[in-house]
């Protein structure tokens, strides 16, 4: 599955996630019990997505923790200018005076709410898209997909610069927001296809016979067997947003009055701190995206393997 | 011929070695056509496929294969590549998918051929003949797979894997997914490549012992990993030898015979697990002749003339 | 159709955005009050704002017909489009390259990695980094590298200060003496995600069943990788319809972080000066380009691939 944020590919997103008999000769009583216990089970084990998760956590941790450690405020003018990393100031301060450690840490909160937000967002429209169109079928899904070819070609960063420039944004869950609206088709679009090929298998054929309805259906047969696929694509949406945020915010475009990655390396970008050398304004901040994106994609191949057996230690 | 020697090919599985052949021997003569039965997970498929070409998750443990006096290195992918298609070839149960769906047919034959210095040219009359015998036109080669319906497709690798009329062909549940007009057809083209002498000798396998009935000189029935018996067709049809042939075959409805006072009888309860088998006679614990030497594993031995079985009760 | 609402919805929006772009200029001229009252109406009808919203959109997409995007607020008098055009060169100079070598070299690395444990180990994690960096993260360490501590590179710009734009050796030299940086920081990172892509998909390439026949009549490898390949690039390419917007997006933000004088700084410039006609120009270029880039692609899978062709004409 190729990683990336969500206008990046991911062409494996056509691919059925189906969950494969071990081994032959395996009685079944052998195996764990199917259902969320198996599911930890096997991903638990997996060492990317502990890994992955590792590393996420850990800036999850950063984020909630590190904001405790430092009694300076991210913007506030509060010790000398340009200093490098010091036992006083960890990640040394900028060319106004700020402690660069209290800016990435709630650079780091910013960047995860942009993240969940925005990426929940963004889920939640193409699922709901994706879904209703693949399993309705007919004229529904014509009109799905014109709407969703619509907006899948316009280059997101375009519409977004536009949007944001005029909304005048103020917080970062509102940036959030926009990055959800415009992010969706990407995921509607795998949606849809995953939720073809499903609805065509036998199973649901059955299930229509028996005379379940189609509510039921949905969540009964349908939902389970496109859970996984659905989480990691949340996954994949995440780590997209944040990205896009991330875009955003450099170009100036997102909230001012708080402090985020992206804005960090904005601001020192425009101090020509890279032609000063202060190392320790922008590098942070662009470790911190890598790692909370890159972590949470490695979960996501771990994931894919918990999910597609034939993927593991080949 | 073909002259299996205690062959055993094991499954590695997250918990372990699932012994899927254990200690298989058993010969096939030239021109025989043997057909290899027995329910899902017995290993009738890892056997045949293990004659081919080991998959990743197959480890050989030991026991010798001989084809036409020379040893098949089984264990061995590079060496085996010599043998593969031209000495031994498989019909695979995924047949109708295992053409390219991006290439022509006949464009990927030609590749395939010349990668085992074959020109096409040479072969191509022969192609032609062959499939016009299974009842396709030449205008095959020239398509794409998703062109053909699953029967065109499944004779072409019918036509393709038996080309370069190798000494055993091994047909991998050919039959399963058909329809029983189809399977009559199918297996009918499966003779007759045997009467023509495209191939020297053939094991057909399939859960199907009605197929076999019709089409195989003999049959070797498998269980849990272990061989129970082999014998002419007529032979286990009419007089079966173990227990669990013997119950097969009652469970088995007949055509145009109604049931009135008799049910069905199926063989109750499950094959073991093959991670940990029981010691003794894997059949022991659905086996209603079972008793007190079946602790023991019975060696699959002569019964009669050409009719092995492995049952104390058989050796009688 | 699609093409219309995207028009409207570029047509559209910078309309809302605040700020009078016409006092913007006024401001920046410092005009006498007087005279302001008279400029204001001048530029008004110039631009066309004196007259009522419908009519100004329907005046756009004549204008549209005619190549005429209008003159720029910010650069006034100058064209739209000639502001586009004399920018576009610059960025389709990063684009291009960028995605198409990305493209083919990840692809291969990636095809690499599948077969071989020890790059698999180093380029997979190294592309898991490269794909979850921002471009501009990549161009700012770059440019610290590269251009501030170890000046091999230069910090800025497209070409040397005191050059003009000819068709010179030493522009040519001065040319991609500043090119490289950031090329590298688009190309890095596109490169990454499709090394990525490519290794997954060879791999579920690898395992299908047409790869197991070929192998089981053995194939070369060669062969095998050779179908495997062919058939992993195809949701590649419709991959690279889909990355086109987040290439776009990265070349804006690496312009801007080189001062490279391609759309990117041109579009920054646009917005802080709210000049309405060169963001619209802008985004039509962009929104076209995407979308002819698009139709290119689809038309080009048609031709690659033979199951849409086919399932164009109709199957059997």
């Amino acid at each position: 599955m190729a990683v990336s944020d969500h206008e990046r590919t991911d062409p494996a997103a056509d691919r059925i996630a189906t969950l494969d008999v071990a081994a032959p000769g395996v009685p079944i009583a052998a195996r764990p019990r199917s259902g969320r216990s198996e599911f930890a089970y096997f991903a638990l084990r997996n060492w990317k997505f502990d890994l992955g998760l590792g590393v996420v956590l850990v800036c999850v941790a950063a984020a909630l923790v590190g904001p405790l450690l430092t009694d300076h405020e991210p913007l506030a003018f509060t010790g000398p200018t340009d200093q490098p990393p010091s036992s006083e100031y960890w990640f040394g301060t900028t060319s106004f005076g700020q402690d660069v450690f209290t800016q990435f840490v709630y650079g780091l909160r910013a960047a995860l709410v942009v993240g969940i937000v925005g990426g929940g967002i963004a889920w939640l429209l193409g699922a709901v898209v994706g879904f209703t169109a693949g399993y309705r079928g007919g004229w529904v899904d014509d009109v799905l997909n014109m709407l969703t070819n619509v907006v899948l070609v316009i280059p997101t960063i375009a519409l977004l610069i536009i949007v944001a420039a005029y909304v005048d944004v103020h917080s970062y869950a509102t940036e959030a927001v926009l990055i959800g609206l415009t992010s969706w088709p990407w995921a509607a679009r795998a949606v849809r296809a995953q939720t073809f090929s499903l609805k065509t298998r036998e199973f649901v054929d059955v299930a229509r016979l028996s005379g379940r309805g189609t509510r039921q259906i949905i969540a009964t047969e349908l939902a389970p067997n496109m859970s996984s696929y659905l989480l990691m694509m949340f996954i994949l949406l995440f780590g997209g947003a944040i990205l896009i945020g991330a875009s955003l915010d450099f170009l100036g475009l997102g909230p001012s009055e708080s402090i985020s990655l992206g804005l960090m390396m904005n601001n020192a970008f425009l101090s020509s701190a890279l032609i000063l050398g202060m190392w320790w304004w922008f590098v942070p901040p662009g470790v911190g995206i890598i790692a909370i994106v890159g972590g949470l994609y490695v979960m996501n191949v771990g994931l894919d393997e918990v999910f597609n057996p034939k993927l593991r230690e080949r | 011929m073909l002259r299996v020697d205690g062959l055993s090919v094991y499954y590695q599985s997250l918990r372990g070695d699932v012994k899927a052949v254990d200690g298989a021997s058993f010969e096939i003569a030239d021109g025989e056509i043997m057909g290899l039965a027995g329910e899902s997970g017995c290993g009738k498929s890892t056997l045949g496929k293990s004659l081919v070409r080991m998959d990743a998750r197959m480890r050989y443990v030991g026991g010798s294969v001989e084809l036409d006096g020379r040893e098949l290195p089984i264990w061995d992918d590079a060496k085996m590549n010599a043998f593969r298609f031209k000495e031994v070839s498989i019909i695979p149960q995924y047949a109708l998918s295992a053409l390219n769906p991006t290439r022509k047919i006949g464009q990927m034959a030609e590749e395939l051929l010349s990668s085992r210095d074959v020109h096409l040219d040479r072969v191509l009359p022969e192609l032609r003949r062959r499939l016009d015998l299974v009842g396709l036109s030449e205008s095959v080669l020239g398509r794409f797979p998703i062109e053909l319906s699953g029967g065109m497709k499944q004779r072409v690798v019918m036509v393709l894997s038996s080309l370069l009329d190798p000494s055993l062909l091994i047909a991998d549940e050919v039959t399963s997914a058909l329809d029983v007009s189809t399977q009559r057809a199918v297996s009918e083209l499966l003779v007759e490549f045997r009467d023509r002498g495209f191939v020297k000798s053939m094991i057909v396998i399939t859960h199907d012992l009605s197929v076999l009935y019709q089409i195989a000189d003999t049959i070797l029935v498998m269980y849990a990993g272990k061989l129970a018996e082999k014998a002419a067709s007529d032979t286990i049809v009419d007089a079966p030898a173990h227990p669990y042939t013997r119950m097969l075959l009652s469970s088995l409805p007949e055509v145009g015979v109604r049931f009135a006072e008799k049910r069905l009888s199926g063989i109750p309860g499950r094959p073991p697990s093959l991670l940990d088998p029981p010691g003794g006679c894997r059949f022991r614990a659905r086996c209603p002749l079972a008793f007190d030497r079946c602790g023991e594993e019975p060696p699959f031995d002569e019964v009669a003339p050409v009719h092995s079985a492995a049952c104390w009760k058989a050796a009688a | 159709m699609t093409f219309v609402v995207a028009v409207t919805i570029d047509w559209a929006i910078p309309r809302f955005m605040p700020g009078d772009p016409v006092e913007r200029l006024l401001s920046r001229m410092q005009a006498q009050p007087g005279a302001s009252e008279a400029l204001r109406g001048y530029y008004a009808e110039a631009f066309g704002f004196d007259v009522p919203i419908w009519q100004q959109y329907l005046n756009f997409w004549a204008a549209l017909f005619h190549g005429d995007l209008g003159l720029s607020i910010a650069y006034f008098p100058t064209p739209v489009s000639e502001l586009i055009l004399s920018a576009l060169p610059y960025t389709l100079a990063l684009l291009v390259p960028a995605i198409l070598l990305s493209f083919w070299a990840g692809n291969k690395v990636g095809a690499l990695a599948a077969r071989r444990k020890v790059l698999d180990n180093t380029v997979l994690p190294a592309s898991y980094v490269l794909t979850a960096t921002p471009h501009m993260w990549l161009g700012i360490v770059l440019v610290w590298l590269f251009a501030s501590t170890l000046t091999i590179f230069p910090v800025s710009g497209a070409y040397g200060l005191a050059l003009q734009p000819e068709w010179s050796v030493e522009f040519a030299r001065s040319f991609l003496h500043h090119w490289i940086l950031p090329f590298s920081a688009l190309f890095l990172v596109g490169f990454g995600g499709w090394a990525i892509g490519m290794r997954n998909m060879i791999i579920y390439e690898l395992e299908a069943d047409y790869s197991n026949y070929l192998a089981s009549l053995g194939a070369p490898t060669k062969l095998v990788r050779k179908y495997a390949y062919r058939n992993a690039l195809l949701p590649q390419i419709t991959g690279l319809a889909l990355a086109l917007g987040a290439v776009v997006a990265g070349a804006i933000v690496v312009e801007i972080v080189f001062s490279y004088p391609g759309l990117g700084s041109l579009t920054l410039s646009a917005i802080q000066n709210r000049d309405y006609f060169l963001i619209q120009g802008i985004f039509l270029f962009l929104i076209i380009g995407v979308l002819v880039a698009n139709f290119v692609i689809d038309i080009a899978y048609v031709f690659i691939d033979p199951r849409t062709r086919v399932g164009m004409q109709g199957g059997p």
